[in-house]
C-alpha cells in the first residue's frame, strides 16, 4: 500500500497531492512536464522535504510531519533511478553496481550481484567506466545499481527520457522483468503513454501539482476528460511497445 | 663547473625551503579542505567575513601579515604567549614559525582551488549516493572527495609553490636565521646584500625557477592524468 499525502510550496508552484494505491507492480506517476512529478518523487525519496503531509509505504511510515517523523534518504531504502542515470564517474561499472549493495546488511538483500548482472545483460561492462557507456547501457547499470541495494521500493524518474526509441525498446523489457521477477514495487514517473501502457498496472494522474485521478490504467487513461487536458494527443498515436 | 656547485649554505637553504613548504602544506591541507567545503556548500552568518579573512593574505603586503603574526603568535603574543607557557611550544624565530607564515600566505590559494572544484561537483551524484544508503559523511569520503581530488592536488601544488616563494611574512615574523629560517628567497636576498654574492644569488635564482617550474608541470600532468581517468 502506497499512502502518500504531500504539500509543498516552491515559489509560485504548489505541490498538493494525496493518493493511496495498492503498492505492488508498477505504479505510474503520469503527467505533463512541469506537472510536479519529479518534485513528488524526490520528496518520497527524502531528497526534498514536504511542508506537511505523510509518506507511508507498505505500512512503514518514512515521513509524517504531525508525528515528527522524517527518515533520512539513506535509511528509507527507496532506490532512485534518475532520468540522467547519475552513475559515479570515478567508479567502474562494478563498483557503481555494488555501491548500494555494500551498504546493506546481507540479511536484507534479496538479489544477488550475478542475478542482477544477468537480468540486465551488463556482464561485459563491469570493468568499464561510465564515460565509456552508451545511453542505454548507462541506464541499465543505473537500474542495476538501484536494484542491488535491495530497495523496499524502486523510484524511477523518466529513466528512458534521455534515450532514443531504439534504446528505449532496449531498456523497457528489463524494467518489466524487474517487477515480474522481484516483488519490489516500482513508482514510475513518465509523461509517455506508451511506456505506461506497457509497464504499469496503476496510474496516478498529476496535473499542476495535484493528483486528479488514480486507479487502474484502463480506468484512468480511458477517462474522456484526459483528451480535453491534452494528454492523449500525440503520445497515444505512437505505437505501443510489444 | 665551479659556478654550478652549490655551497653547503645554499644546500641548507634549499633543504630548509622544501622542508618548511612541505610542513606548511601538510598543516593547512585538512583545515583548507574543510573550510573550502564550508564556503562552497553552507550558508551561515558571517560567511563573507570568513571568506574575506581567508583571502586577506593575498592582498595585504606580506610584511603586514608577518607583523600581525609576530603580535599574535610571538612568544609574548596574544596567542603565542599562553601557548608557550602551557605547552612550551613556540613559533617564534624557528622553522615552525616559518612554516606557519608560509601556510597562511598560501592558504587562500589552497582554499580557492578546492572550493572551485567542490562547486563543480554535481550534487545530483551525492543525492544518488544518499538514496543508495550512504550517510552524509560516507558520501563525502566516497563521492565528493574522490571527485575533487584533482582540485585538491592543484591546491596542494599551488600552495607548495607559494610557500617556496614566501619572503616578506617570513622575514618579518621569524627573521633570517641561517639553518633555521633562512629559506631560498631569504638566502638569495642575503647574497644580494654582500659584495661577492652574485654567483650564489644566480645559482639560487636558477634553482628557484627550476623548482617552481617543476611544481607547475607536475600539477599539470597529474591533473590531466586524473581527468583522463575520470572521463574513462
Amino acid at each position: 500500500m502506497l499512502d502518500i499525502c504531500l504539500k509543498k510550496k516552491q515559489g509560485n508552484f504548489t505541490v498538493d497531492t494525496a493518493f493511496a494505491v495498492y503498492g505492488s507492480g508498477v505504479t505510474a506517476l503520469f503527467g505533463h512536464s512541469g506537472a510536479g512529478k519529479t518534485s513528488v518523487i524526490s520528496m518520497i525519496a527524502g531528497l526534498d522535504r514536504p511542508d506537511t503531509g505523510h509518506i507511508t509505504v507498505n505500512d512503514h511510515c518514512v515521513f509524517d510531519r504531525e508525528k515528527g517523523i522524517d527518515i533520512p534518504p539513506e535509511k528509507r531504502r527507496f532506490a532512485y533511478v534518475f532520468q540522467e542515470g547519475r552513475l559515479f564517474p570515478h567508479l567502474s561499472v562494478r563498483s557503481n553496481l555494488t555501491y548500494g549493495m555494500k551498504r546493506i546488511h546481507p540479511r536484507d538483500r534479496y538479489i544477488e550481484f550475478d542475478q542482477a548482472v544477468e537480468l540486465l545483460s551488463i556482464g561485459h561492462l563491469l570493468k568499464r567506466y561510465p564515460a565509456n557507456l552508451s545511453g542505454g547501457e548507462k541506464q541499465r547499470v543505473a537500474i542495476g545499481r538501484a536494484l542491488l541495494s535491495s530497495p523496499v521500493m524502486l523510484l524511477m524518474d523518466e529513466p528512458l527520457a534521455s534515450l532514443d526509441t531504439a534504446r528505449k525498446t532496449e531498456v523497457l523489457p528489463f524494467i518489466a522483468r524487474l517487477s515480474a521477477e522481484f516483488a519490489v514495487p516500482i513508482l514510475y514517473v513518465s509523461h509517455a503513454v506508451d511506456e505506461i501502457l506497457y509497464l504499469a498496472s496503476t496510474v496516478i494522474l498529476l496535473s499542476q501539482g495535484k493528483s486528479i485521478a488514480a486507479g487502474s490504467v484502463e480506468e484512468v487513461l480511458s477517462q474522456s476528460d484526459l483528451r480535453y487536458t491534452g494528454f492523449c494527443t500525440d503520445t497515444c498515436s505512437t505505437r505501443p511497445y510489444s | 663547473m665551479e659556478i654550478f656547485t652549490l655551497t653547503s649554505a645554499e644546500w641548507a637553504a634549499l633543504r630548509l625551503s622544501l622542508w618548511i613548504s612541505g610542513w606548511a602544506v601538510i598543516g593547512s591541507l585538512v583545515p583548507g579542505v574543510l573550510l573550502a567545503a564550508l564556503l562552497a556548500r553552507k550558508q551561515f552568518p558571517g560567511k563573507s567575513l570568513v571568506d574575506g579573512v581567508v583571502h586577506l593574505p593575498l592582498v595585504l603586503p606580506p610584511v603586514v601579515t608577518g607583523y600581525m603574526l609576530l603580535l599574535l603568535m610571538g612568544r609574548r603574543g596574544m596567542v603565542g604567549g599562553p601557548l608557550y607557557e602551557l605547552t612550551g611550544f613556540s613559533f617564534a624565530f624557528n622553522w615552525k614559525g616559518a612554516a606557519l607564515a608560509s601556510a597562511i600566505m598560501a592558504f587562500p590559494l589552497l582554499v580557492r582551488a578546492v572550493r572551485l572544484s567542490i562547486e563543480s561537483v554535481d550534487q545530483g551524484l551525492e543525492q544518488a549516493a544518499r538514496t543508495l544508503g550512504a550517510n552524509p559523511a560516507d558520501v563525502f569520503f566516497t563521492i565528493t572527495l574522490p571527485l575533487i581530488f584533482p582540485g585538491i592536488l592543484t591546491g596542494i601544488i599551488l600552495a607548495f609553490a607559494r610557500s617556496l616563494s614566501e619572503f616578506g611574512a617570513t622575514i618579518t615574523f621569524v627573521s633570517n636565521i641561517p639553518g633555521e629560517t633562512r629559506t631560498l628567497p631569504l638566502a638569495l636576498y642575503t647574497l644580494t646584500q654582500v659584495p661577492d654574492g652574485e654567483a650564489g644569488a644566480m645559482r639560487l635564482c636558477i634553482i628557484s625557477v627550476i623548482v617552481a617550474f617543476m611544481a607547475l608541470v607536475t600539477s599539470e600532468v597529474l591533473a590531466r592524468r586524473m581527468e583522463r581517468r575520470m572521463k574513462g
